[in-house]
């Protein structure tokens, strides 16, 4: 029997006089009076068990200069924001440090946050705060360029079919290169955007698995510069000042989100070599973060803007990207990305150049909705818990219930859980669009596309380890 | 000095009085030279324009061609129309959020409505707003405390011997070494959930004071220390107290030099506000040069251009407000202002 027959049925026998007319009228009338009843229970009940009104209205958020802060920009641009009640500033920040930073002191309410940040400082990596997140804002939409003068070089160790590289290109057409420069006894700098960015450690994954040594981190010894026993020096810059600095010839390549990729071809100082969707296909990339603090004060508040991003994350990813021309259009404003619209375009509508001229097409560049993207998966956190781990910044050797601890004191997929039931209660999602709840465990599948084709299960970080050659493992200790 | 009278600037008719106080102070009065002294520097600016012009023809950066004035100029009128199209939507802001505050009014009568501030970014000529009142809060502030430290200063010889060497160790130190300093402090000290100014703008304006005390002390120092003999014989010889001499010869004959502290003063901490928005991220012209310099679009040069000439354009307009305010208070008519 349908819930609101069940409903009616009970609320027609809780009323003695109803009950009465249970044999003054017809069963028609009967369960046309019932179902008018249910319904009108029901939405009672709705208006109820929905999320009660937001403990703070004026929210402000911050957010770095890059494509997927797209959700962000939508849910302000159609109103979502408004239609929770709450009224958001959204203010671009200098570099990933300050953002962070204001966050934790409290100048912003909630940031477009890298997935390691919330990690990174919950255990005390740089300033130690706790911090949050319950969505998950995009997958992949990284690359990695490196300058003209280190591609020309790279290109004769890139195989070729039809004149055009094959790719994914691996970091072993850029060992001899790091080779040929050490000899010279010139050091090769490369950019990424913040020690527990996911750029950092997808450019770190890319290279190991090409045989090149990035560098180990040493906390414990004060060293947080990331470059002991480094064959490439990795050091940071943050995003919109890359293409410059690598023109500059400080860096000969880096790691970074959209637009600071295409711009580089654009303007023709780099080619961009790989993508973080090759080197990890439906990488885990932003998340939406808060202080836990924030969170705890303000828990009706957190969920509607979870609301209002899922509506925006949908949104952008619907009737096959149909909608990123547009999202295009908004995003190149001065008050959002500012690039040209033409750069952003690319990436964002399914396309990405390599060489000038080489453009492939890559429909999933960015992902914002499908493939349960947005879901705050456990297994993601502890990925990035154990690229920590290998690289030194986590310098003492941990047990897996360590890893699943952090990961579950971070990522709060109850809150998105509260967010998309209210929205499918408001009919404005489906159930299928998310994940069976009921059955969810918080951990993907075993990844399996990874470039080097090493296997990852988030319930054993520690034996994921043991399978690199290169980074430390086991007990090791820098 | 020649001969002819030379006539004072209330002699002369309105408009070429008004024109006389923005031009040299010294004139024989006849429109032709009035027009000379305004004809040599339009000359000079149409010069460099089309000296500009030239130049960024021939300047290519990996963000395109550098602009020249009309590409500047263009921008420029694009800055105001973003700015009223700003003004449009914040129209129909106030407008969704009145019909909102109505409908919950309409459901519950008692509910607690409130009218909120626009959410949108802040518009060129909004952050030119913010750039003002922030480095007038910094200003004001570095003139309450330096005049006061630079009078005492000037008229104790233990008080300057004992504070100068700190002001000079101070005085040369660049605003970005401070931000990270005061960035902390302010946000140690100023924790409250709901501020009154935003601490942005408190950072940005604690930056200007620290900058701009320096030129204030020294030249109010200077100036009370050294009062014209003629004036100090005349205290003598009319046996005046300490202080009945402090407050009518040593303070007015310092007025000057104190006006050209403030000068400097203002000066320099309109160029260190730049500098200080750009860090501390206060909505004002730092940030937005900072912010088109990360956009990295193709008109981003042209607009940061806009930005440079609005920041000179109101360095100079602040410039002049304090010399129209020096010359009020000046006394000596044989000082030549400008």
């Amino acid at each position: 029997m349908e819930p609101q027959m069940i409903k009616a049925r009970r609320a027609l026998g809780a009323f003695p006089a109803a009950a009465g007319f249970r044999h003054a009228f017809s069963s028609s009338w009967r369960v046309l009076a019932g179902v008018l009843l249910g319904a009108a229970l029901l939405a009672h009940g709705m208006a109820h068990a929905g999320i009660g009104a937001p403990e703070k209205e004026e929210l402000k958020f911050g957010f770095i200069k890059l494509t997927d802060m797209a959700p962000l920009a939508i849910a302000y641009e159609k109103g979502y924001f408004e239609d929770e009640g709450l009224y958001v500033t959204l203010e671009a920040q200098a570099n990933w440090k300050v953002l962070l930073d204001r966050v934790i002191d409290g100048q912003l309410d909630g940031a477009h946050m890298l997935a390691g940040q919330p990690l990174g400082a919950t255990i005390g990596f740089g300033t130690q705060a706790d911090i949050v997140t319950a969505f998950s804002m995009d997958l992949n939409g990284n690359g990695i360029t490196v300058s003209n003068a280190v591609w020309q070089e790279m290109k004769a160790h890139v195989p070729h079919a039809d004149g055009r590289p094959v790719h994914p290109i691996k970091a072993d057409a850029l060992k001899p290169v790091v080779t040929r420069y050490r000899s010279a006894g010139r050091p090769f700098n490369m950019g990424m955007v913040f020690p527990v960015s996911t750029h950092n450690y997808e450019l770190r994954y890319w290279l190991a698995a090409g045989g090149i040594h990035p560098g180990y981190y040493a906390p414990h010894k004060g060293d947080i510069t990331g470059q002991i026993q480094a064959e490439v020096l990795l050091s940071v810059t943050p995003p919109p000042q890359m293409p410059a600095t690598m023109e500059a010839g400080t860096i000969h390549g880096y790691c970074v989100g959209e637009p600071w990729n295409q711009q580089a071809v654009f303007k023709g100082i780099g080619v961009p070599v790989v993508t973080d969707y090759e080197i990890w296909k439906d990488n885990p990339e932003k998340v939406f973060g808060v202080s836990k603090a924030w969170a705890e004060a303000h828990p009706n508040t957190h969920v509607r803007v979870v609301k209002a991003l899922l509506r925006a994350a949908k949104w952008l990813d619907e009737n096959d990207n149909a909608n990123r021309p547009e999202a295009v259009g908004i995003l190149a404003q001065s008050g959002y990305v500012g690039a040209d619209a033409e750069v952003i375009a690319n990436s964002m509508t399914g396309t990405f150049e390599y060489e000038k001229g080489d453009k492939r097409p890559v429909p999933d560049f960015n992902v914002f909705f499908r493939y349960h993207a947005t879901y705050p998966y456990y297994s993601d956190a502890v990925w990035y818990l154990t690229q920590m781990r290998r690289w030194g910044q986590i310098a003492e050797p941990q047990p897996d219930a360590w890893y699943l601890e952090m990961a579950r004191q971070v990522y709060r997929p109850e809150i998105y859980r509260q967010a998309a039931e209210a929205l499918i209660a408001e009919g404005k999602m489906r159930a299928d669009e998310f994940p069976d709840f009921a059955t969810e465990s918080g951990f993907r599948g075993p990844q399996t596309h990874f470039i080097d084709g090493v296997v990852y299960d988030g319930r054993q970080p520690n034996a994921y380890l043991e399978k690199f050659s290169i980074g430390l493992k086991g007990d090791d200790r820098v | 000095m020649n001969g002819k009278t030379v006539a004072r600037t209330y002699d002369l008719p309105r408009w070429e009085g008004l024109l006389a106080r923005f031009a040299e102070s010294r004139h024989d009065g006849t429109v032709t030279q009035l027009l000379g002294s305004l004809l040599t520097p339009l000359a000079a600016v149409a010069l460099f324009l089309l000296l500009w012009a030239f130049a960024a023809a021939h300047v290519t950066t990996s963000l395109g061609q550098l602009p020249g004035p009309l590409q500047v100029a263009d921008q420029a009128g694009l800055l105001v129309d973003e700015h009223r199209r700003e003004r449009a939507k914040e129209t129909a802001f106030q407008a969704r959020q009145e019909s909102r505050n109505a409908e919950l009014l309409a459901r519950d009568p008692e509910a607690e409505v409130r009218i909120r501030p626009y959410t949108g970014k802040p518009t060129f000529l909004d952050q030119v707003v913010t750039s003002l009142w922030t480095v007038a809060a910094g200003f004001l502030v570095a003139t309450l405390i330096a005049v006061p430290i630079g009078i005492a200063c000037g008229m104790s010889r233990l008080l300057y011997r004992a504070l100068n060497p700190l002001i000079q160790l101070f005085k040369p130190v660049s605003p970005l070494a401070w931000l990270p300093l005061v960035t902390m402090v302010v946000s140690a000290v100023y924790a409250s959930p709901d501020p009154l100014v935003p601490k942005s703008f408190l950072t940005s304006a604690i930056t200007v004071t620290l900058c701009c005390i320096w030129p204030t002390i020294i030249n109010t120092t200077v100036g009370v220390a050294s009062v014209d003999r003629d004036l100090v014989n005349v205290s003598r010889v009319l046996r005046l107290g300490w202080f009945t001499r402090s407050l009518k010869i040593v303070l007015p004959s310092a007025v000057p030099m104190i006006f050209t502290g403030l000068r400097l003063s203002l000066g320099i901490g309109w160029m260190v506000l730049i500098a200080a928005e750009m860090l501390a991220q206060n909505p004002g012209l730092g940030k937005f040069v900072w912010d088109e310099f990360q956009n990295g679009s193709s008109n981003s040069l042209a607009r940061i251009m806009v930005a440079v000439l609005a920041i000179g354009l109101i360095g100079f307009l602040l410039d002049r407000v304090m010399l129209l305010l020096q010359r009020r208070v000046s006394w000596d008519r044989n000082a030549i202002l400008r």
